[in-house]
């Protein structure tokens, strides 16, 4: 009685966002001072799609006298910026959050290339964030008085700021809005394996009419990022990155007056009690650790589940990621896409190599991955303990340790008991437990029933070696202002 | 080279903006505007007290989406109100250069000052909330936490002399936390607020969220301080003697008043005009217990 | 056609209201936020070319073309009976509909103009769309239609004693419309999700159908104003996914109500693929209650053929 079974299978034809829209010249220079200009010795690098190693451009490399350079123009910039009146500075930002938007199916095209996640996390996350960074920033400029500062709060400087390459675009935004709004100016180091949003962000902030020298952008390796963390003239510097990194920052800034954030490593705690809304768990610990192929701060990387519940819920997850779907970044329908770069799988694969060896049990999602480029099929461990590496390092990949719990004092007690605090997730539909638990985790943010939610209005950032200050929100001006 | 002949310009027929629309007065009555020096500009609608009832319906209507859409949607919308006046600058100044008998480069600064003004609110919609709300440190095991929520639906009488920026500094602070506004524009300089009414329709602003009356002030506040469907006033177009009487009406629902007083428009607007139209909401939730009893959560 | 007879897995659920209320709010909760956002990310996916012809013809054979008004009359049933069978007068290569949904009075004639074809009739019951009224109309109403030769039942919940709390109640009334139905219908349980309200409720009303024997499980009756939605639906193929895993009982799924164009019904599809897999991706066990639907679907399909855009002209008003 049925209507005969189709042979094929509900298969979804490729559905590639069109790369026409982007426009990537074969070389960049650096931009400083308001123009692109090559480095003082003339080096360059090459950047590199991860889903494919296609060559994309060739950027220049930046060096300690780039540095000096970009450094001295947003010195000689920071006088003017910083005595527009606040209206001013505000219209500025606003006008590159709108361009931002008009620019957006653009932007998100570039990012897909240059950094391997799917068109539709650039597309529906980073991009959207990213114009509503600037435009939230905006609306700072002419209210620092109002902000609970005090009177008349004035800006530090020169503000040097290194970011990952997880979120480029978006952790540049997180960078430079509220280091205008409150009247910095800036040098930014983008990645070396994810230059080119940045790049193009300078060539938005040409045709927002930005005055020279406010913004400069460094494309180049760590010793361009070490350089200006210690360069003199550097009164802020903010970083987001690696807890070994920032540890060195931290040192190298030890005895200056230079004002410093950081936004480091972490091993997010996923706490799922046995009365949660399971199928919303099993998407929030999906979204926690494999959005962004789980290169994200604050991942969801440990999933501590109720021992009454585990085999349950575990069945559910192993098979919500057999649907997800890995391959073609810019295909719309790609919920995986590659991994940033050759160097991060081999410290992904090596990783899980020693969950294997320590006797955790491995379980892959069935799925093909590409011959070219850099790919890892999504992970997760069971019988893993607080003792085994994976259970305490960050992986920054797509890989998940599950552990189980007895008690929400036990669930606390081992998601505290880590070296990083920087997120937690907790699942369950008692509104008590949700607040009493949120209460007890050492962790700056705090996910209920959902997770890696982030907006401009909410202030992010660590406690432990996740880092210190705040970004976003009210607070993330406090890092940019002499108070 | 031969003359050019005269072209007949258009005049242009100047309405109410009432929930989205440019209806006329339902009175079907008009009076005269005329400059500062007594010269005719234009007839204005003289609202009637039927459509001060249907400025409340409308605003009561837009309220429930105003007020719950994003603080960020917010922003957006006032910024694009600010992009929308920039693009017919000309036309304002020329209004508010015949309205309040400036030269084309006072009035030209008037109506930057007025641009700018909804840049600075769009701003605010999603600050206000961190300022003024907050988390409150209870003794015992609750989370309690207060945020700031529109007041609802309230009069505005825009101030007699400053006719646009005074106008637009009087109604975006109460539509940027999510209120929704009944505006009395000034009496005898209504002009740059009916149009003004013409840039919000365009601005993605939804209908009944700002709703623009023009005629006699006392006539169109009377029924409006009286309506039990209005939650607030805005008293700064008003005279002392009016301005005592509507807050005596105003006080029959407990309206919220701001009372008249002199303003600078030109200087910092500051934050008062935004907190008097706001209610606190404090929310008390049971944390489970934090002591040493154990898993009582 | 085997009767779906769970109810002694349940007995014990089933054995008093309170009983029955323990274990439905014993399920998970639901987070709306979360379900919400789920279904809508799936909205994203993007269905093209290949996989698009495939979805819109699956999507032709799956829907109960449904004409359920006061006004209904024999010539407007058999117009639309014609055209289940023959969608697309101008390409028979166009599937046929699952089949067609009137009301109990019309079930004769809409069979006369269907026999020889595999479009089945489904007539709905038991006081549709309301449900008010006592359980011995119910019955007669479901003994009329399969008198009249309806294939399948679309009965309605009593939705007053639902959100009463009076699950026993409910449940009993499915289990003996399923029982009327015997052999000879298949039946579908119609929550009317737009009264239930709340995704928890709905997620209890999709068990308390299934145990009581249901062989669909159906939205709502498209009388009310929220009817059909992909968050809903959601609900109602995780409640067959799980029934199925507790059980091995198979049942299926039918939305309905105010899905009207292929981009929608797509992300229904869509949701059907990744939710329960393809096991659930025919029309036995999916279905569409729509009706100007069809001729969206159609004129998509004309456009997949021709490469140019159909417009209404070119389908048949019925």
């Amino acid at each position: 009685m049925a209507m005969e079974k189709k042979t094929a299978a509900f298969e979804y034809a490729p559905a590639p966002e069109s790369r026409s829209v982007v426009d990537i010249a074969p070389s960049y220079g650096l931009f400083i001072d308001g123009e692109f200009t090559e480095a003082a010795d003339g080096k360059v690098f090459k950047t590199v799609s991860p889903s494919t190693e296609e060559v994309l451009s060739e950027v220049a490399r930046a060096g300690a006298e780039d540095v000096d350079r970009a450094v001295k123009a947003a010195r000689k910039a920071f006088e003017k910026w910083s005595a527009l009146p606040g209206s001013e500075r505000a219209k500025y930002l606003f006008r590159i959050a709108r361009i931002i938007q008009e620019r957006s199916r653009e932007l998100a095209v570039l990012e897909t290339l240059d950094n391997g996640k799917p068109i539709k996390e650039t597309r529906d996350a980073d991009l959207p964030l990213v114009a509503a960074h600037f435009f939230y920033y905006a609306g700072w400029a002419d209210k620092l008085d109002h902000a609970g500062f005090g009177a008349n709060p004035r800006p530090l400087g020169v503000a040097g700021q290194v970011i990952p390459w997880n979120f480029p675009l978006l952790m540049l935004a997180w960078k430079i809005a509220p280091a205008l709004a409150t009247g910095n100016t800036v040098v930014l180091k983008p990645a070396e394996t994810t230059p080119l949003s940045a790049l193009f962000f300078a060539d938005i902030c040409r045709q927002a009419g930005l005055p020279k020298g406010v913004v400069n952008i460094l494309t180049g390796y760590g010793d361009a990022g070490r350089a200006l963390v210690e360069h003199p003239d550097v009164n802020k510097v903010a970083f987001t990155g690696s807890t070994a990194v920032g540890k060195a920052i931290a040192r190298s800034v030890a005895g200056t007056d230079k004002k410093v954030t950081l936004e480091l490593g972490g091993k997010g705690a996923n706490i799922v009690f046995d009365d949660a809304p399971i199928d919303q768990a099993v998407e929030g610990i999906v979204t926690g650790i494999f959005f962004n192929q789980g290169q994200v701060c604050c991942a969801g990387s440990r999933l501590l589940v109720q021992e009454s519940i585990q085999d349950e819920l575990l069945d559910s997850l192993k098979r919500r990621l057999s649907t997800l779907r890995l391959g073609d970044p810019l295909d719309k329908n790609t919920d995986i896409g590659a991994i940033n770069s050759a160097e991060q799988l081999a410290r992904i694969t090596a990783l899980t190599e020693t969950g294997e060896a320590e006797g955790a049990e491995r379980w892959s999602a069935p799925c093909e991955l590409p011959s070219a480029g850099y790919w890892f099929a999504p992970t997760l461990f069971t019988n893993v303990t607080q003792a085994h590496t994976i259970a305490r390092d960050e992986i920054f990949g797509p890989v998940l340790s599950v552990l189980s719990f007895r008690t929400p004092d036990e669930a606390v007690a081992k998601a505290n008991n880590s070296q990083y605090g920087l997120s937690a997730g907790i699942w369950t539909e008692k509104g008590s437990r949700i607040l009493a638990v949120a209460n007890k985790l050492r962790a700056g943010v705090v996910w209920a029933n959902t997770f890696n939610k982030f907006d401009p209005t909410s202030p992010f950032g660590g406690y432990k070696e996740s880092g210190f200050g705040r970004e976003g929100g009210r607070h993330g001006l406090e890092g940019y202002l002499d108070v | 080279m031969s003359e050019t002949p005269t072209r007949l310009s258009v005049f242009k027929t100047y309405k109410l903006y009432v929930g989205g629309k440019f209806p006329r007065s339902e009175s079907g009555r008009v009076y005269e505007v005329v400059d500062s020096k007594g010269k005719w500009l234009a007839n204005a609608p003289l609202s009637s007290r039927k459509d001060a009832r249907d400025a409340v319906v409308a605003a009561r209507k837009a309220f429930g989406g105003w007020a719950g859409a994003t603080a960020y949607n917010r922003g957006q919308i006032l910024y694009r109100i600010a992009e929308m006046l920039e693009g017919r600058r000309d036309q304002f100044v020329r209004e508010v250069g015949e309205a309040e008998g400036l030269s084309k480069s006072k009035a030209g600064a008037v109506v930057d000052a007025a641009i700018d003004r909804w840049v600075w609110y769009a701003g605010w919609t999603d600050k206000i909330a961190q300022v003024v709300g907050g988390a409150n440190p209870v003794a015992g095991p609750f989370f309690n936490l207060s945020t700031p929520e529109p007041t609802g639906v309230v009069t505005v009488l825009a101030p007699q002399d400053s006719s646009f920026l005074g106008l637009v500094s009087v109604v975006a602070p109460v539509i940027a936390t999510g209120n929704t506004a009944i505006v009395i524009a000034s009496e005898k300089a209504p002009l740059p607020a009916l149009s003004l009414g013409e840039v919000l329709a365009t601005s993605d602003l939804p209908g009944g969220v700002v709703n623009v009356l023009s005629g006699r002030t006392a006539e169109i506040a009377a029924p409006l301080a009286a309506h039990q469907d209005v939650n607030a006033i805005d008293l700064t177009g008003a005279d002392a003697e009016l301005a005592r009487e509507l807050e005596i009406a105003a006080a029959d629902n407990l309206k919220r008043v701001l009372r008249a007083k002199a303003v600078d428009f030109t200087a910092d607007p500051g934050t008062e005009r935004l907190t008097a139209f706001l209610e606190t909401k404090t929310v008390w939730h049971p944390t489970g217990s934090l002591g040493a009893s154990g898993s009582a959560y | 056609m085997p009767t779906n007879a769970p109810a002694a897995a349940f007995a014990d659920a089933t054995a008093s209201d309170g009983a029955l209320r323990r274990f439905l709010h014993g399920l998970p909760g639901i987070d709306p936020v979360g379900l919400e956002a789920r279904a809508a990310s799936l909205g994203t996916r993007s269905i093209k070319t290949s996989a698009k012809a495939y979805a819109i013809d699956l999507a032709i054979s799956m829907i109960d073309l449904t004409t359920l008004e006061g006004a209904d009359t024999p010539g407007k049933v058999r117009a639309l009976a014609a055209k289940a069978v023959h969608p697309d007068p101008t390409d028979r290569t166009t599937p046929h509909t699952a089949a067609v949904c009137v009301y109990p009075d019309m079930v004769a004639t809409a069979k006369e103009v269907l026999k020889g074809s595999d479009v089945k009739v489904a007539s709905v019951a038991t006081a549709f769309p309301a449900g008010r009224a006592a359980l011995p109309v119910k019955l007669a109403d479901v003994r009329d239609a399969i008198a009249a030769g309806a294939d399948e039942i679309d009965m309605v919940i009593d939705r007053g004693a639902f959100l009463a709390g009076h699950y026993l109640k409910v449940y009993e009334e499915i289990a003996a419309v399923r029982a009327e139905c015997g052999e000879q219908a298949r039946l579908k349980v119609i929550f009317e999700t737009g009264e239930l309200s709340t995704y928890d409720n709905i997620r209890r009303a999709s068990w308390l159908g299934m145990m009581g024997g249901a062989d669909f499980i159906k939205t709502s009756t498209g009388k009310v104003a929220v009817n059909a939605t992909p968050a809903n639906t959601l609900v109602l193929l995780e409640a067959v996914r799980d029934f199925r895993a507790a059980t091995g009982t198979q049942v299926g799924v039918k939305p309905a109500g105010g899905i009207r164009n292929t981009k929608e019904a797509i992300k229904f599809l869509v949701l059907v693929n990744e939710t329960v897999g393809e096991d659930w991706l025919d029309n036995h066990w999916f279905r569409f209650g729509a009706s100007s639907l069809l001729n969206d679907l159609l004129m998509q399909r004309q456009k997949l053929a021709t490469g140019r855009y159909s417009g209404p002209d070119y389908v048949t008003v019925d």
